[in-house]
């Protein structure tokens, strides 16, 4: 019998330990931000916000909480020792000049190419959102992905090409779902990580593009995490 | 004569902003949204507006209140989407034709608005090559990858919230508040920031963050 699919926490804390001492990060919004819960044990990360916050500390709670002090996602937040804070122009510098180790985003789709969809979803009459997701794919040294491995309605989001307007092209690296951890290559995806009790051909089944497996692909777990929500 | 840049109302800081003006408003994520000056100028009543502004929408900034007053004509921004699924003020006024957007890259943003100030027309960046936001823009390639040609963005007015002042314009921010303010002030003819507070004696420069000599008016607004 397969195991439970990933829920969100898990899948940000799988993206969480790939995450390399001393490394620069910066979170998008939704579920990539939860990753900074989960970094293995005494690992020294610095969390850059795109706002010009270098060294994101945890979201402030009473009397830390500073309507001055936000990340780029408008959480009031805390500083950790050693931030410091640039202008949004110097941070985009920092971003574009490539200086951030890993970016992590959440998506709607990726391609086999490793084009990344995240943007628009092509909703009629809302505006647009781009902020700093176009910056960030184009010039993170590595950009991961968390999103789940099919929509809602079951439709493959890994795929040969992207249907949704892209935020980059080629830009992908690794992307962690719920069901596995795929490696975008030369050579297409790559499954690293399958989760327990579910087959290759399971997972292919699922993936709107062809799928080779790692000579080492393990079984993907992660630690019982309860949502807030549930 | 001494220089001293303070003003004693919106009304002053904010006169002689023409209709069709291109103005910046900095702020993000309710650190540094110059809400005085925001209301000064729907007060001030300058319409045919350009608005250059991260967001369009942003729940804390009181530029909508500019957007729904009909006194702009035109956004520049990263960011224009409104909460939830009824449609934003700003997203009515577009739907209807009645407002022209232009949406960036948020670096994009920021670094033209940069550029404007250091006196560059035009740069290359990797950032939107082969997307919906650079379509039509020239592409070049340098060092093997597509690079696209982004044009500066010159402002006439900037409203941008700093802690403290000096009466020489010098500035000091809190935290996340700089975010798009210093680099707005150095692309506008007149840029105007409200502060906290505004102190007797000079800032000191190992505290001061933006050069005076980039600001032109200085709103005491204490909020």
């Amino acid at each position: 019998m397969p195991t439970k699919p990933l829920n969100r926490l898990q899948m940000a804390w799988r993206a969480a330990q790939d995450i390399e001492d001393r490394a620069l990060v910066n979170l998008g919004l939704g579920m990539p931000v939860a990753v900074a819960d989960y970094l293995r044990p005494g690992l020294d990360v610095f969390f850059q916000s795109e706002n010009g916050v270098v060294g994101a500390g945890p979201i402030a709670v009473g009397e830390e909480i500073d309507t001055d002090l936000v990340d780029a996602g408008s959480r009031r937040i805390t500083l950790r020792p050693g931030a410091t804070i640039i202008d949004s122009a110097s941070s985009f510098a920092m971003i574009r000049g490539g200086h951030i180790d890993v970016s992590i985003l959440g998506a709607f789709e990726v391609a086999a190419n490793g084009d990344l969809a995240n943007w628009d979803m092509r909703v009629p009459d809302k505006g647009p959102l781009v902020g700093g997701a176009m910056d960030l794919a184009a010039c993170a040294r590595f950009l991961w992905v968390i999103m789940e491995h099919n929509t809602r309605k079951g439709a493959p989001r890994l795929i040969e090409t992207c249907a949704l307007p892209l935020t980059a092209k080629g830009c992908v690296k690794r992307v962690f779902t719920d069901i596995a951890v795929v490696d975008v290559t030369d050579k297409g995806f790559v499954a690293r990580e399958i989760l327990a009790g579910l087959s290759l051909d399971d997972v292919k089944a699922r993936t709107g593009a062809p799928l080779a497996i790692a000579p080492d692909c393990k079984p993907l777990k992660a630690p019982d995490i309860a949502l807030p929500d549930a | 004569m001494a220089i001293d840049k303070q003003v004693a109302s919106a009304a002053e800081a904010l006169a002689g902003i023409k209709d069709g003006a291109v103005v910046f408003i900095s702020g993000f994520g309710g650190a540094g949204f110059p809400n005085t000056l925001i209301r000064g100028l729907r007060e001030q009543g300058a319409k045919g507006l350009t608005l250059v502004v991260n967001s369009a929408t942003h729940r804390y900034s009181l530029t909508h209140e500019l957007i729904e007053a009909g006194q702009v004509a035109k956004v520049i921004c990263s960011a224009a989407r409104g909460q939830g699924k009824d449609l934003s003020p700003f997203e009515k006024l577009l739907k209807a034709g009645k407002i022209e957007l232009v949406c960036l890259p948020q670096g994009t943003f920021s670094e033209a608005i940069r550029a404007a100030g250091a006196g560059i027309p035009a740069f290359y960046t990797p950032v939107g090559v082969g997307t919906d936001l650079t379509r039509g823009k020239e592409v070049r390639v340098f060092d093997g990858r597509e690079h696209v040609l982004e044009q500066a963005i010159k402002g006439d007015v900037a409203l941008l919230r700093a802690d403290t002042a000096d009466q020489y314009g010098n500035l000091t921010f809190r935290y996340s508040q700089a975010n798009f303010g210093p680099v707005m002030a150095t692309a506008a003819r007149l840029s105007i920031a409200e502060v906290r507070t505004v102190e007797p004696e000079p800032i000191p420069h190992t505290r001061a963050q933006l050069p005076g000599v980039y600001i032109d008016r200085v709103l005491k607004a204490p909020e």
